[in-house]
């Protein structure tokens, strides 16, 4: 793809992991920056507070996620001097579908993960493709360990298919220390078979009390 | 073209099969990849001989493959091989290289070369045209002293008092350069090699895991699999995971009784 002179997109790696509870919301994300086969930096985040109760992790070309997550908060910063009140989480959910797409035909190379509290306090997670399809789920994993990721949390979490009805909900029942405990454990293991993921993880935790930041070390091989 | 697939007399490459995978090819089909060891490989001749270093990590694209695998290959008691490039590549030549050598050892009577490793390595690199994907780093000491080269996959070869091999070689030439001089002592000599080893490591995605080492002096050859372990697994989740029956949804079950279709008759065994 790199042979046409026109290929101005570069994936600087890492993975990014949500998961949904009753009453929190983990969002996850390694600290390496890398292209090709060197690593730019061990120490960058992956992770923009939009608004209080909102987190997004996004993983791909840093350029454009940087662009990406600057254009979101202005738009919650007029939002705020318009309705005098933070953006809650679905309503940044749809405006950022509606970012994406709005690039259709020169897109983000971001791949995101949206997680955070609903109006009634509920966790959620949205995952989102390149260009604005979404879904609220319970859990996501985006980046290049995702593969290596989703199928455990599957396992794990097992969310309910979407087909069956009446329509259940897809927030797991672990407790916060419990999910957080999952979420380590599963970078642990995509840290070990993925090379672009390692060296740092950083965790968000949103519940009603607020705002949490946790650091663990990762493999930096 | 016969219905069966001959090999050529000799051995090596059988090419019955190009004429279709290049129709294949042309009709959309994706060739498996190759498994490439995305690697760090060094050595250096110091006071008493040569030190061989590798890491352990086999990729396959951004996947790591293998977290353990052995770099360092024996060619002869005296001679070892760090290989980078694709793996079965690697494998096959030092392997087949090696056999020689035993072999010629049978009909000389006397310890191998290090230059004879040499030249088999070369010959049939350059036969293949770049074709056999081998970059190596041969080390060894004979009667005539102790050696180093590296051998490239078109088959050219270097000789050299420290060298680095691999898409790590860079971070590891950089300690060399920085720290290198002739005369080292064995201690000085391990530990540089795995300064090196270690600066592929953790700067080169393509290599991780852990650090091999073999040290070759007159006499004797030490083989340090696993000298360091610099990457342990961080976190282990203490709750652990079960796989309880029922856990996963079973859509459909068929069972299909196997005695009937099998016929059991009386007969000796290893009777054909």
């Amino acid at each position: 793809m790199s042979r046409r002179g026109d290929w101005v997109y570069e994936n600087n790696g890492g993975t990014c992991v949500a998961v949904a509870g009753a009453d929190y919301c983990v969002v996850a994300a390694d600290t390496r920056l890398s292209v090709g086969y060197s690593i730019l930096t061990r120490d960058h985040s992956k992770i923009c507070e939009l608004a209080d109760k909102c987190v997004l992790a996004s993983s791909g070309f840093q350029g454009d996620i940087k662009a990406l997550h600057k254009n979101l908060a202005a738009r919650e910063l007029l939002y705020q001097h318009q309705h005098n009140k933070r953006m809650s989480c679905p309503a940044m959910a749809q405006l950022l579908s509606n970012t994406l797409y709005y690039k259709r035909f020169f897109p983000y190379y971001a791949f995101n993960v949206l997680g955070g509290l609903d109006s009634e306090g509920k966790g959620c997670v949205f995952t989102y493709d390149a260009v604005g399809s979404y879904e609220r789920t319970g859990y996501s994993a985006q980046g290049t360990g995702s593969s290596l990721i989703m199928p455990v949390l599957d396992n794990q979490l097992k969310s309910p298919s979407p087909l069956l009805l009446p329509a259940r909900d897809a927030v797991t029942p672990l407790s916060e220390l419990e999910a957080v405990d999952l979420v380590k454990d599963v970078f642990a293991s995509a840290t070990e078979r993925d090379i672009y993921t390692g060296d740092k993880l950083e965790i968000v935790v949103i519940n009603k009390a607020g705002t949490k930041r946790e650091y663990i070390d990762l493999r930096k091989d | 073209m016969a219905g069966a697939m001959d090999l050529p007399a000799k051995g090596g490459f059988s090419f019955d099969l190009c004429r279709r995978n290049a129709m294949l090819a042309e009709k959309g089909l994706k060739m498996p990849g190759f498994r490439k060891t995305g690697t760090t490989i060094v050595g250096l001749v110091f006071q008493d001989g040569v030190v061989l270093g590798a890491d352990t990590r086999a990729t396959e694209g951004p996947i790591v493959a293998d977290k353990n695998c052995e770099k360092i290959h024996f060619m002869a008691p005296n001679i070892y091989c760090c290989g980078a490039g694709t793996a079965a590549d690697t494998e096959a030549v030092t392997d087949m290289v090696s056999s020689q050598l035993q072999l010629h050892r049978y009909a000389t009577g006397r310890e191998s070369r290090v230059v004879t490793a040499l030249t088999l390595l070369k010959s049939h690199l350059f036969s293949y045209q770049g074709h056999v994907s081998a970059a190596l780093v041969l080390g060894g000491v004979d009667v005539t002293g102790p050696h180093l080269h590296t051998v490239y996959p078109h088959g050219s070869t270097d000789t050299l008092p420290f060298a680095t091999m691999g898409s790590g070689s860079l971070a590891a030439m950089s300690v060399f350069e920085s720290k290198y001089k002739e005369g080292l002592t064995r201690e000085e000599g391990i530990q540089l090699v795995s300064d090196a080893i270690c600066a592929g490591i953790f700067n080169d995605l393509g290599s991780g895991s852990n650090v091999d080492v073999c040290v070759i002096t007159k006499g004797k050859t030490e083989y340090l699999r696993n000298h360091q372990l610099p990457n342990p697994r961080t976190y282990v989740s203490s709750k652990g995971y079960s796989f309880t029956k029922g856990q996963t949804e079973v859509l459909s079950t068929k069972i299909t009784q196997l005695k009937p279709k099998v016929e059991v008759t009386e007969s000796d065994a290893m009777e054909e």
